[in-house]
């Protein structure tokens, strides 16, 4: 687990304390020493405030930081500009509106933020926990806020940590206690934590009193895995202590009584504050786009302002007599100098710098449509989709590769035991599968009721079968609410890998029946027995070959009750002797097996019921808490074997570094002495115990691991004339079943066992403990000692574990490749499980040819196999046939591929690959993967994965998803979206990411276009007065047309226009790639808009100009049926553009020319001497009395749109786009719709075909089908041959 | 913004957590599942296809038309006439009665200079008349002739009245007193005289009366301009303040023939401030009312303009016209209006034509695609 392996950043930006010590000491705050007090008060304390402001900073914190932008900067500029009286071009009190109010929106916006913050800081400082207080003697509440560095804290079980301290006790007797981290890291499964090693014990709790040591440790860092330091006795003793003694803040204390520590860190120091770094800002490609196109309206602006500059120069000269006109002497080319700065005000607005405002609030009103989305609500973790970038929603809509971790991406992570084989018979488990299949779909009806929003009976099922789940998720997250209470028997503590579906096996009856042999007076059938020690000694074996902690919520983990005082006495019905006979190997009678099951078959029917009676009446000590028992495993597969063996009542009950505790049916609890582990590795596939059997006392060897491996260690029978025909029989049924179980896709593992003599077994323990105690080579050494010990392995059964993919998984996947996404797939697991999954999953479909790329040699080795590999595609590329190549490519050969002379070679022939998987890749290399794509082939890249290890891969791609799934936040922490489901994905991206890129696209647009036309209307009124910058419009109407009049409805605009709906969408992937081309926003069109812009301002001031030419308009009469008309036309230019009005956009657009109606009227009527020299007194009321202002206004509104109006008719028409053939199907009625979707789905597939790619059949909406057995099968049999 | 922000980034709590303490009161995190926030709407999409916006191209062609026709025989329904009062591009305008003035004439002359300007009607006007003095190449529209003004000093506010606005330099003040009205707008006061008499068949002169109230808009006159201490006499108002450089008369003298019309709500002074859109304008001067007879306004006959040259334009190679001109309800005489909407009428009507074409070609390949899936 890569747990607490996160990227350590910032640790060099502190590297001294304040006081300039590379060391921090702490000593009990109830010292006497003055100088050792000062040194703690100059720790920062436990208050945190992670605000920005405080109530007085608020202003001049806020305009300083917003200034820091480029934008305001331009506009105080123009601000200032405006006050300059030689160029000012209004009254200098207009010209800051824009500024003012741009700052104001932004003000508020961080203000709330801040708010919010100081909320929830305020309630966090607000905690209460216990502090020892000198002056009474004993412990006080206090507020998390007055914990100070060298306090004595004592906390209770499910208490929050307040700050980081170091554990001076613990009420357990072996001195640890256990903490979860899920807050700081979301791991659920519990960690150890320990005390100080050497502390003198002081009876039964510590005194804080007597506590005179000093610490040194290191100053305060984010390393959440390092903590370095010594203590100090009074004895001057030293006692280093290490990571394992501290107390991390905001972790919850579990399974231990009190703790009592003393702070080292407080506040922001404490790891948990120094981990925690705010939202991610990345930069979206749409706005770097947009900023090359700022900067092309910048060009625009200065050419404008030089033409005007010039022509006044010029027109100036030309006048003879100017003091009659223009009453000052400066010569033209000042006069032109000067007047390119009026000029630069008065056009200011072609400058979109309220766009950036715009954008920021459209992002902030998508994401919250985003993660209000029904359909990204998981019931089972009560969570929506987060969104924590805030800026690159348009991204999702333009993604073209994405990576993909697997297991807990792919697929659940969930390990649910489904069938197992034992000694050669097979046991099939139907109605766990069809308890699967229930869960499986309650799931799909849960997913179908959030899609159609209907209630059905279903459903709730659904839901009450995940309330447990829920309420466990909550209690996690709110654990410290509940630290007074006692832990309520309704929150069961949730741990990982332990979901009802993977706790509740169902066992096989007829296996069940077999057991209770065991219990029942009939057992000693003898050749029944003999398989019965099989099946005894198999789940002995899943219940004790693994790792899993136990623990029971109410009482401390490893203190079950049972390994006190052993209890073999305790066996039911039979002897010792009666059961050694049992374990006795029997030799010979192996005979016809099939007539002894029949015989099983008739057995008591009721035994099952004995048995539990005859458990319930003998072993109450163990029982009641048996139901409470929780596995905290590493792996999910090893939960999910012993979940498994519990079902058998072969439960795992404690487990302490010596012993285990096992209950077997019939025999109670039975103490098995631990003697080795030999831990899962890579290369040996496989694990071991070593224990001395409570019965037998014999040294047994139980070992678990891929079947290949173990196959092959069980192949030689030591007595091979005794066992040879039992046990060639049993491999051979049990390969048989191993092969049908891949090919349903389950995960295999085999079980075996060996007893050793004693003589043996202390051979091979002098050799290991050699290897153990080696410093030179000891992990060679331990690895051979451990396969020295696994040989002659006797073969007990193996096991058939599902690993689900999750729900709609392949459809996703194969909506993103129809998308024209490139899906990889990143992950550490072996070769066949990757392609395994991929298979399953559609990735790489039957037609498909599977390249793999495995070199372990050499570089020019690998060059050559990948220049192979180029022209095998490029072959089967002009062959017809084949319909894509899927690429793998192993952790060894992606090093080769990623150094610089090969990357080149490995991109091309990626590229042509339709999917590319990566298997046994490193953390590193998957984002070195993701990078190298990324820059090289210059695409959005977008990186999904659940667990630690895909965190790099996350932070490096264009947007990174996390996944909140079993394995922990930490993907989640540094992703800039989470969702729960990996089929999320597809709605995120397909409909989400869209929406956001046109409707962000075309609000960009719209607005370059606005700005350009309205700014031109005064740029031609400039050869009409003599380019002396004079405006045609009262200037209050000219500022506020921009900031008021035509601001909401672009914004409304970008944030519901919706080209074709979402069910669409989903349903036709191919409309995802015009977000990919960025079709929406191309140079082109921006240029375009651009000329129609220019058209429309033309129209719209020369219309008016030759109905006025030569009258006895003034100035502003002049200006007003411009201005109308402009706003008109801008209004009407969105109708046009826009895909969808509703009632909202109706109100806004009808809303927006009122105001501005209704404005200019009253402040034509109400402003008598205001905003010289633009007086409106009287202009408006006036003009709009008549009909020539509105015969004008039509006239130039329908000419001004006729262009885009036809052009838009005549190109949905004559070549309509594929989102607009969408959008015309969404009109349809649902009959036609159906029928015209199966037609679009026809000839995509058949233009695929053309193009050579796919397969008809895979291009038909399926119904959600999740293992797939059929195509697996399928899948297998076209892989089988590459793989051997 | 629902937040990506929370609070397990912060520090590992949740404050929404106090409100469950107990387990029943589990706050369900399903978001709503309204139309607004599913983006459900119910919404109008249009969709422009040559089918769809074929009615809107005719219906536009149908509307715009016969408004075309309409103006445009309103347009050619208005009687108007213009006289030149200088020309320089032409050569003959030295044989244009004003030619003297028009060259001799600077601010500077003291003596005015007069010419009488001879032309006919060929067709009498009927209704009511509207006399206008048109000017060219005049920037009035400069934006530094613009400013110059001070609107509370013309809104009679005293205090502005003897310091006005600084916009005003250099026609702030003269002889150190403050001119009122300051500005280069109100310096470049239109100054010129004219009189107009028809000349009967018999050859004597007959004096058409020309109205000079009402030329001002009503809001002007009433509210924008007043004069300083309401009706006082205002000699005395004015007095400490200096007359604009170019004027012969201070403001309150400006109609000697009625009181009323004289400081800053002078009718002439008003028209004149408001300045105009573009370089070559016109400003209504006089009015001559309809009749009550049914005698035309001017009949068909020789006129003579009796032109009092003060206004110089050769500075600004500007020129002067006199217009006469009656008026419609869309204002004055102007066909551009009218042939435009014709044209854009007939344009959409010939393109409503082509969509038509365009939706039989393409509209019906779609459909029928239709129907064979």
């Amino acid at each position: 687990m890569y747990s607490l392996e996160r990227p350590v950043q910032g640790q060099s930006s502190c590297p001294k304390d304040r006081l300039g010590r590379k060391r921090r000491t702490v000593v009990s705050s109830l010292t006497e020493d003055e100088e050792l007090t000062e040194i703690l008060k100059s720790y920062s304390s436990n208050k945190v405030t992670t605000t920005k402001y405080s109530f007085l900073s608020f202003i001049p914190k806020n305009l300083f930081e917003q200034l820091h932008r480029f934008a305001n900067i331009y506009f105080i500029f123009l601000a200032a500009l405006n006050f300059v009286p030689v160029v000012n071009a209004f009254q200098p009190e207009i010209s800051i509106i824009p500024i003012l109010l741009v700052l104001a929106v932004t003000a508020v916006k961080d203000l709330w933020e801040d708010y919010r913050k100081h909320k929830s800081d305020k309630f966090i400082n607000g905690l209460v926990c216990e502090i020892y207080s000198r002056k009474r003697q004993m412990y006080v509440d206090q507020r998390w806020q007055d914990v100070h560095v060298g306090d004595f804290v004592r906390l209770s079980c499910n208490e929050i940590i307040p700050a980081d301290m170091l554990l001076l006790y613990s009420s357990d007797p072996h001195g640890v206690c256990y903490i979860e981290t899920a807050n700081l890291d979301g791991e659920t499964n519990l960690k150890q934590r320990q005390v100080v090693r050497d502390l003198p014990r002081q009876g039964s709790e510590l005194t804080p009193e007597n506590f005179h040591s000093r610490i040194e440790c290191e100053n305060p860092n984010n390393d959440l895995s390092r903590f370095r330091g010594f203590m100090e006795y009074p004895s001057k003793a030293r006692v280093g202590l290490h990571n394992n003694n501290l107390l991390l803040r905001s972790c919850t204390i579990r399974n231990t009584e009190t703790v009592i520590g003393i702070v080292v860190y407080a506040g922001h120091e404490t790891k948990a504050m120094k981990n925690n770094n705010g939202p991610r800002y990345k930069r979206s490609k749409l706005e770097r786009r947009l900023n090359v196109d700022v900067l092309w309206s910048v060009v625009l602006l200065v050419i404008m302002c030089l033409t005007a500059a010039i022509g006044h120069g010029l027109w100036l000269r030309n006048l003879k007599d100017t003091s009659f006109l223009i009453p000052d002497t400066t010569s033209p080319a000042l006069s032109g100098f000067y007047l390119f700065w009026t000029m630069i005000i008065v056009l200011q607005v072609l400058i979109p710098i309220s766009l950036y405002v715009s954008i920021e609030i459209v992002k902030l009103c998508q994401i919250f449509f985003i993660q209000n989305d029904v359909d990204f609500y998981n019931e089972y973790m009560d969570s929506r989709i987060q969104c924590r970038a805030l800026n690159i929603t348009e991204d999702l809509g333009q993604i073209q590769y994405v990576f993909s971790d697997k297991t807990g991406t792919l697929t659940e992570n969930k390990m649910v035991f489904r069938r197992c084989t034992i000694a050669g018979v097979e046991y099939p488990h139907e109605e766990n599968a069809r308890r699967l299949e229930v869960y499986k779909e309650d799931e799909a009806m849960g997913c179908s009721h959030t899609l159609k929003s209907r209630a059905s009976a279903k459903s709730l099922s659904c839901k009450s079968l995940s309330c447990n789940r829920s309420s466990v998720s909550l209690h996690t997250l709110t654990g410290h609410s509940e630290g007074e209470e006692s832990p309520s028997p309704t929150l069961p503590q949730h741990s990982a890998f332990s979901s009802p579906m993977e706790k509740d096996i169902v066992p096989d009856p007829f296996l069940v029946q077999k057991l209770n042999c065991l219990s029942s007076p009939l057992f000693l059938l003898r050749d029944a027995s003999m398989e019965l020690t099989y099946i005894v000694d198999f789940f002995m074996a899943l219940a004790i070959c693994n790792t899993v902690v136990v623990s029971s919520p109410n009482q401390p983990r490893h203190v079950v009750p049972g390994l006190r005082g052993i209890l073999v006495s305790r066996t039911p019905l039979k002897s010792l002797e009666d059961i050694k006979m049992l374990f006795q190997p029997e030799e010979g009678e192996h005979g016809s097996w099939k007539g002894e099951e029949d015989k099983m078959l008739h057995l008591n029917p009721g035994a099952w019921s004995v048995l539990e009676n005859s458990n319930g009446g003998e072993g109450p000590p163990s029982e009641p808490g048996a139901d409470e028992l929780i596995y905290e495993a590493e792996s999910p597969d090893e939960a999910a074997l012993v979940h498994a063996a519990r079902a058998y009542r072969c439960t795992l009950q404690g487990r302490s570094l010596e012993r285990l505790l096992v209950e077997l049916p019939g025999m109670g609890s039975l103490a098995v002495r631990l003697l080795h582990i030999l831990p899962f590795d890579s290369t040996r596939k496989r694990m071991s115990v070593v224990v001395r059997h409570p019965l037998t006392n014999q040294v047994v060897v139980y070992t678990k691991g891929a079947d290949s491996v173990i196959m092959d260690l069980a192949e030689s029978p030591k007595g091979a004339e005794q066992s040879d025909g039992r046990q060639g029989h049993i491999r051979e049924q049990t390969q048989k079943h191993l092969d049908n179980y891949a090919r349903e896709g389950l995960r295999t593992l085999c079980i075996a066992k060996k007893v050793q003599t004693s003589t043996e077994y202390d051979i091979w323990l002098k050799r290991h403990a050699f290897a153990e105690t080696s410093i030179e080579n000891r992990e060679e050494l331990l690895l051979e000692s451990a396969q020295r010990l696994e040989t002659n392995l006797t073969l007990l059964g193996a096991t058939g574990i599902v690993d689900r993919l999750q729900e709609e998984v392949p459809e996703t996947i194969e909506a993103l490749q129809r998308a024209g996404v490139k899906v990889w797939v990143l992950t550490g697991d072996k070769q066949e499980t990757a392609i395994n999954i991929a298979c399953a999953c559609k990735l790489l479909r039957t037609t498909d040819q599977l390249l793999t790329a495995n070199c372990d040699s050499k570089v020019n080795a690998c060059k050559a196999l990948l220049l192979e590999l180029r022209t095998e595609v490029e072959r089967g590329e002009a062959a017809e046939g084949t319909s894509g190549f899927t690429l793998v490519v192993d952790g060894h050969t992606l090093d080769f591929a990623l150094q610089e002379d090969l990357k080149g070679d490995f991109l091309e022939l990626s590229r042509r690959c339709r999917a590319v998987v990566c298997c046994r890749s490193t953390p590193l290399q998957k984002s070195h993967v993701v990078q190298l794509v990324r820059d090289q082939l210059r695409v959005m890249t977008l990186a999904i994965g659940d667990g630690a290890n895909d965190v790099s891969m996350i932070q490096v791609a264009d947007v990174g998803i996390g996944i909140s799934g079993q394995e922990g936040m930490q993907a989640v922490m540094s992703s800039d979206f989470a969702i729960s489901r990996f089929k999320h994905l597809r709605k995120l991206l397909l409909v989400h990411g869209h929406w956001c890129y046109t409707r962000l696209a075309n609000m960009i647009l719209y607005f370059f276009y606005k700005n350009v036309m309205y700014v031109n209307l005064l740029f031609w009124y400039q050869f009409f007065c003599g380019f002396s910058g004079s405006v045609m419009t009262n200037s209050w109407v000219l500022i506020f047309f921009n900031l008021l009049f035509t601001s909401a409805p672009p914004l409304l605009y970008g944030i519901l226009d919706k080209d074709v709906s979402a069910d669409t969408l989903i349903k036709l992937p191919e409309l995802y790639k015009s977000g990919q081309n960025s079709k929406a926003y191309l140079p082109s069109t921006f240029w375009l808009t651009m000329l129609d812009a220019l058209y429309q301002s033309l129209v719209c001031f020369f219309i008016p100009y030759f109905a006025y030419a030569g009258s006895d308009a003034d100035m502003l009469s002049f200006g007003s049926p411009i201005n109308a008309s402009a706003l008109l036309i801008i209004l009407l230019h969105q109708v046009i553009e826009s895909r969808t009005l509703t009632w909202l956009h109706v109100l806004v657009l009808v809303g927006s020319a009122l105001f501005y109606f209704s404005f200019t009227l009253v402040f034509s009527v109400v402003c008598v001497t205001c905003s010289p020299p633009t007086n409106p007194l009287g202009v408006d009321k006036l003009q709009m009395s008549q009909p020539l202002f509105y015969g004008v206004c039509a006239l130039t509104t329908v000419l001004a749109l006729l262009p885009r109006f036809l052009f838009h008719a005549l190109r949905n028409s004559i070549s309509p786009s594929d989102t607009l053939k969408a959008a015309l199907m969404d009109q349809l009625n649902p009959d036609n719709y159906c029928r015209r979707m199966q037609h679009w789905n026809q000839t995509q597939a058949q233009s695929k075909a053309r193009g050579l790619i796919i397969n008809v059949e895979d291009l038909d909406i399926k119904i959600p089908d999740f293992i797939l057995p059929k195509e697996l099968k399928e899948c297998r049999a076209a892989t089988g041959s590459v793989l051997s | 913004m629902a937040s990506n922000y929370n609070a397990k980034e912060e520090d590992g709590h949740q404050p929404a957590a106090i409100g469950h303490g107990g387990a029943g009161t589990v706050k369900n995190k399903k978001p709503d599942n309204t139309a607004f926030k599913q983006q459900r709407l119910p919404a109008w999409q249009p969709i422009l296809t040559a089918g769809t916006v074929l009615p809107a191209f005719f219906v536009i062609g149908l509307i715009f038309i016969p408004i075309g026709i309409g103006l445009f025989v309103t347009s050619n329904n208005i009687k108007e006439l213009e006289v030149t009062l200088t020309n320089y591009s032409v050569w003959l305008a030295i044989f244009h009665p004003c030619y003297n003035c028009s060259q001799s004439y600077s601010w500077n002359s003291t003596k005015p200079c007069t010419c009488s300007v001879p032309f006919s009607l060929d067709q009498p006007f009927e209704s009511n008349v509207f006399m206008y003095y048109g000017l060219s190449n005049f920037y009035q529209n400069h934006r530094r002739y613009v400013k110059s003004r001070d609107d509370s000093q013309l809104n009679g506010d005293k205090a502005s009245l003897k310091s006005p606005s600084k916009e005003c330099e250099p026609y702030r003040t003269s002889d150190e007193k403050p001119i009122a009205p300051c500005g280069a707008i109100a310096n470049s006061l239109f100054n010129d005289t004219l009189e107009l008499y028809y000349i009967d068949p018999n050859g004597s002169r007959t004096a058409i009366p020309l109205v000079k109230k009402g030329i001002a808009w009503w809001t002007d006159k009433h509210v924008k301009f007043r004069n300083p201490g309401g009706n006082d006499n205002l000699t005395v108002v004015f007095q400490g303040t200096s007359k604009p450089v170019n004027w012969r008369k201070s403001v309150y003298e400006l109609d000697p023939s009625d009181p009323d019309n004289n400081g800053f709500i002078n009718e002439d002074f008003i028209v004149w401030m408001r300045t105009a859109a573009l370089p070559t304008f016109r400003k209504l001067y006089r009015i001559i009312h309809k009749k009550p007879n049914m005698t035309p306004t001017l009949p068909l006959g020789r006129y003579i303009l009796e032109v009092t040259y003060n206004y110089p334009v050769r500075s600004f190679e500007g020129r002067k016209r006199m217009i006469l001109s009656t008026i419609s309800w869309m204002g004055g005489k102007n066909p551009f209006l009218g042939i435009a909407y014709i044209t854009v009428g007939s344009v959409c009507f010939f393109l409503g034509i082509v969509l038509l074409i365009i939706h039989h070609k393409y509209g019906n390949r779609n459909h029928s695609a239709d129907i064979r899936s």
